[in-house]
């Protein structure tokens, strides 16, 4: 193996995101870590306002800048870092290794344009293909997205396709330039459970498929139990816990994760009353001192109340961002 | 069994397709609701779960008077109330409150809580006089875990969660028998609909409320009701309680519905059965003849596009007792445990 | 069911997201917040004040009359006493030109008042009934687009001549509602469709309550917004509107009028045009950034 091999396809580095608003700032992302390699999905977890979604927009470099400003932190792709290139250079990146999609399919794709015209744009502006070939390219593509007849759809509009083959063109239109990596943004929040099934089978398949890697961000923890890789939960603009997908389920290594995994109810049996995590999620103009959880948190203690936890190994090949994930583990 | 608070009978709500500029002529109807019947019974919950377009939230709509049926009956005590107006209507609303899945839009963003949760006594002035009024508001906050300070606060400073709670504060002010919540917790994220899960089930014992609890996430739904019905293209596809509708479902839309809920649990869903469905739900201004979900089903014979089936408990489980034996509008109707792994 | 309700046990969701101190904060407050600290607001409003001032108290700025005129001193540029210098009659061009401003701001102030409150109404309730009712008032504000304004003016006016400033307000209000009827009637079809007016609705609320609590205060924001933007076209049109002699009549002192006969002197007497056509000019450009000004805090999209 050479040093080429061992550098991840994507590593973000202590990634802090802010806006600067009227009432103050911000602080939408305060140093985040994770990395993806080639083939792997990455599913990155949280409830809104946890920064999961500010993370991604930041990688994608789609950010508002202002109000967004990034502060401090590294974005690597194959170890280069994205926030230093020029902005030409990282335009390059995107689409072409980079690509995004979004959970709204339907404000994504321009309505006055039949699908197979916004498809085939994306192979006459990268690779300057003629308008036939890019349309056969389109209609490819439509196939390998399991659109049904996609020669005779390949001319109709948004609007005449339903919200599942809308996210389909989507995924399409992510896949045209065969890109590294994937970012998906909630791709199936919008779906009907039905469809959001076949959604996903299709991410999965064609990730599969073409060895890109995957980062799927959502508040589902059932979406994510099904195809990721690893997780990385998040909380306040932070990486709370990172683990293999089997352990966090079984383990979690963290009261957050264990909170949320305890107050979904379960379709298999009827339960009790739910756990509820109490109170709420910070406000991000004052995130609490220490851990950002503790006044939400069953475990906390005076430690957590003063002193940020970082996240740290916690064994077999998960991490931790909590004082007390030793006994979280034992519990 | 005691007898139901309220009873929908062939309930269908037909809303005209039209053309023209100023002299309109209808050129087709889309058939949100075509015929559902159901019972509400006193201090139970009744779920009712489907996917987007099958109507479900038009029978709220339909439940309150926000919309006037086609035809069929919404009897409340056996009165029936679907073409009530004026005084007469407003007495039942007294009875029958809502809440609505939206926090963001379903609170006045320019009236103080107090105003928002006050507003049924300004309506109905006789069930609480003037002077008490503060006092019941301040109460009804405490009741649904907000601080009785907020009053003077406007809903843009609360958080989602919060303002679901205002919004149940409000349905519960009147002392409602009956409360539909449309899609109550859905625009919640999970830590915080845990909390109003737990709040609704708590009010439910303390004032003996009956809820309709109409929602699309099939567990949430499970956890909360006694009985649910599964609804496909405005009709009721399966109604029975909670236990025979998710372990022993036997209409095939309801059983490909719960295969494909994603499972938390890594371990449980291996080995689990999915059924994919082909195809997307046809449109409810020209829906298929007969069976509903025939053009998707694998059952599918001749028989299901000529004869539509009705909600009926299946011939060959009647009488058994068993989990099968309770209504479903299939032809070939059989049991199918989907949600459970393989030992 | 319970008759006292029980003190909730866990106060679970009572406790603030962070013990920030917030005080309550009604939308309008955070606008007039927001406005305040705009400063095309500050500069606006500052411009408009002077204008009212000098509308309604002349006399505190010149001891002159607009009506004090000498035939000796026509056309005559700006001398000791006079600034302004003088125009076709040798009246005094800078008391003419502060006199002027008060029938500009009159004519803006009611033609607004009248299409905010006509257009709104009708717009508000065709917005609300819909149906026929709707389809009649969205074919007559379609006719009314069809009609040039300055036209209809011309024809209109020049069969009731009159001279006061009504005659002008009638028409424009007239002529004026339309646009207003019909950004209303948007505005209130999309609240109407609002969870809460639903809310309302279910609580058994009557029309006139859902109008007056729930829908107008939601709706009336962008009928704000454009009727103060359009309150200096409304000044710029009495302005065009009596260029053409169809407007406001002698002995009424206004800045059409005097631009009118100072355009034919353009050449010998630049000074007559200048000061009317400037006052004019800088009071339409105060209301239209007086209306983006308000657009900006009630609009919080904008921003």
């Amino acid at each position: 193996m050479t040093d080429t091999d061992k550098t991840p396809l994507l590593e973000v580095r202590d990634l802090h995101v802010e806006f600067h608003t009227r009432d103050g700032v911000v602080k939408a992302v305060n140093g985040v870590n994770y990395s993806v390699d080639s083939g792997e999905t990455l599913a990155v977890l949280g409830e809104s306002g946890s920064g999961k979604s500010v993370t991604a927009q930041a990688v994608m470099g789609i950010l508002d800048m202002p109000p967004g400003k990034i502060p401090q932190g590294e974005i690597l792709y194959r170890g280069k870092d994205m926030l230093t290139m020029s902005a030409e250079e990282r335009r390059k990146l995107r689409g072409a290794k980079i690509a995004m999609i979004f959970q709204d399919a339907l404000s994504s794709l321009n309505p006055v344009l039949t699908v197979g015209y916004q498809l085939g744009e994306m192979f006459r502006v990268h690779r300057g293909m003629s308008k036939k070939d890019a349309k056969a390219k389109s209609v490819e593509l439509m196939d390998r997205v399991r659109i049904p007849a996609a020669k005779a759809r390949v001319d109709d509009y948004p609007h005449q396709f339903s919200g599942g083959m809308r996210q389909r063109i989507m995924i399409a239109m992510a896949l045209a330039l065969e890109p590294d990596l994937i970012i998906a943004d909630e791709p199936t929040t919008a779906l009907d459970v039905t469809v959001q099934a076949q959604v996903m089978d299709l991410l999965a398949e064609l990730q599969r498929e073409s060895h890109m890697g995957l980062i799927l961000i959502t508040h589902d923890l059932g979406v994510v139990a099904d195809v990721a890789d690893k997780i990385a939960v998040m909380y306040a603009g932070r990486i709370v816990e990172q683990a293999p997908v089997h352990d966090i389920y079984k383990r979690p290594a963290h009261p957050y994760t264990r909170g949320l995994l305890d107050s979904i109810p379960r379709l298999d049996q009827k339960g009790q009353e739910l756990y509820a995590i109490k109170g709420l999620p910070p406000n991000l103009l004052h995130i609490p001192a220490g851990c950002a959880f503790n006044p939400r948190c069953p475990m906390a203690t005076d430690l957590c109340r003063t002193d940020v936890p970082v996240l740290a190994d916690a064994g077999a090949g998960r991490r931790s961002a909590c004082h007390h994930w030793k006994e979280q583990l034992d519990a | 069994m005691p007898e139901p608070i309220l009873q929908v009978r062939d309930l269908v709500k037909h809303f005209p397709l039209t053309q023209g500029i100023l002299f309109q002529k209808q050129v087709g109807a889309v058939r949100a609701v075509d015929g559902v019947s159901f019972d509400l019974y006193p201090g139970e919950t009744l779920g009712i779960v489907g996917e987007s377009g099958c109507g479900k939230s038009t029978v709220a709509k339909l439940l309150m008077r926000l919309e006037t049926p086609t035809s069929g009956q919404i009897l409340y005590k056996g009165e029936d109330i679907s073409k009530l107006s004026g005084r007469a209507l407003k007495a039942v609303r007294r009875n029958i409150q809502m809440v609505f899945q939206d926090p963001y839009t379903s609170l006045n963003p320019r009236m103080t809580v107090g105003d928002i949760i006050g507003e049924p006594f300004d309506i109905h002035p006789e069930v609480a006089p003037k002077g008490s009024r503060r006092a019941k508001v301040q109460e009804l906050l405490d009741v649904v875990g907000l601080n009785p300070e907020y009053i003077n606060r406007y809903p843009h400073q609360f958080s989602g969660g919060q303002r679901q709670r205002i919004g149940i504060a409000r349905g519960l002010a009147l002392r409602p028998e009956i409360i539909i919540c449309d899609e109550p917790v859905s625009a919640l994220d999970v830590s915080v609909q845990a909390q109003v899960v737990n709040l609704m089930e708590r009010l439910q014992g303390e004032f003996g409320l009956s809820y309709v609890f109409i929602a699309h996430d099939l567990s949430v739904v499970r956890h909360i009701s006694d009985r649910v019905g599964v609804m496909y293209l405005g009709r009721m596809a399966e109604l029975g309680t909670d236990t025979e509708i998710y372990d022993h479902p036997t209409h095939p839309y309801t059983q490909a519905l719960l295969s494909a809920v994603p499972v938390p649990d890594p371990e449980a869903r291996e080995g689990r059965e999915r059924i994919l469905l082909q195809g997307d739900v046809p449109s409810p201004a020209d829906p298929p003849s007969g069976c509903r979900f025939r053009t998707r089903c694998w059952k599918a014979v001749e028989r299901c596009a000529t004869e539509t089936p009705v909600l009926a408990v299946p011939k060959r489980f009647a009488g058994t007792g068993e989990g099968a034996a309770h209504l479903s509008a299939c032809h070939f109707a059989e049991e199918k445990d989907v949600v459970h792994t393989a030992a | 069911m319970p008759d006292v309700l029980q003190k909730n046990p866990e106060n679970t969701a009572a406790a603030p997201a962070a013990a920030a101190p917030e005080k309550a904060r009604s939308l309008w407050g955070d606008a007039v917040a927001t406005l305040l600290r705009s400063p095309v607001f500050l500069i606006s409003g500052l411009l408009i004040l002077l204008l009212l001032t000098v509308a309604f108290w002349p006399g505190l700025f010149t001891s002159m009359s607009p009506y004090d005129c000498d035939l000796a001193h026509s056309r005559q540029g700006s001398a000791p006493g006079h600034p302004f210098g003088f125009d076709v009659q040798g009246c005094d061009v800078y008391a003419r030109t502060l006199y002027g401003a008060k029938a500009s701001v009159e004519v803006g102030v009611f033609v607004t008042a009248g299409v905010f409150l006509l257009g709104g109404l009708l717009g508000m309730l065709a917005g609300f009934f819909g149906g026929w009712w709707d389809s009649l008032l969205s074919r007559i504000t379609d006719i009314f687009f069809g009609i040039p304004i300055v036209l209809g003016g011309l024809v209109i006016l020049s069969v009731i001549k009159a001279n006061t400033v009504w005659p002008v307000i009638g028409f424009m209000i007239a002529f004026g509602w339309p646009p207003i009827a019909r950004v209303a009637r948007g505005s209130v079809i999309t609240v109407k469709q609002q969870d809460f007016v639903q809310a309302a609705k279910a609580l058994g609320a009557g029309n006139g309550r859902i109008m007056l609590r729930h829908i107008v205060p939601n709706a009336v924001a962008p009928v704000i917004v454009v009727s103060t933007i359009a309150l200096g076209t409304y000044i710029s049109l009495e302005a065009t509107l009596s260029f053409l002699g169809v407007g406001l009549q002698p002995p009424t002192v206004s800045w059409g009028q005097d631009i009118s006969t100072a355009a034919a002197q353009y050449r010998n007497a630049p000074h007559m045009l200048l000061w009317p056509a400037g006052a004019l000019s800088l009071t339409v450009l105060s209301f239209i950034m007086l209306g983006e000004a308000v657009r900006g805090a009630l609009d919080p999209k904008q921003r």
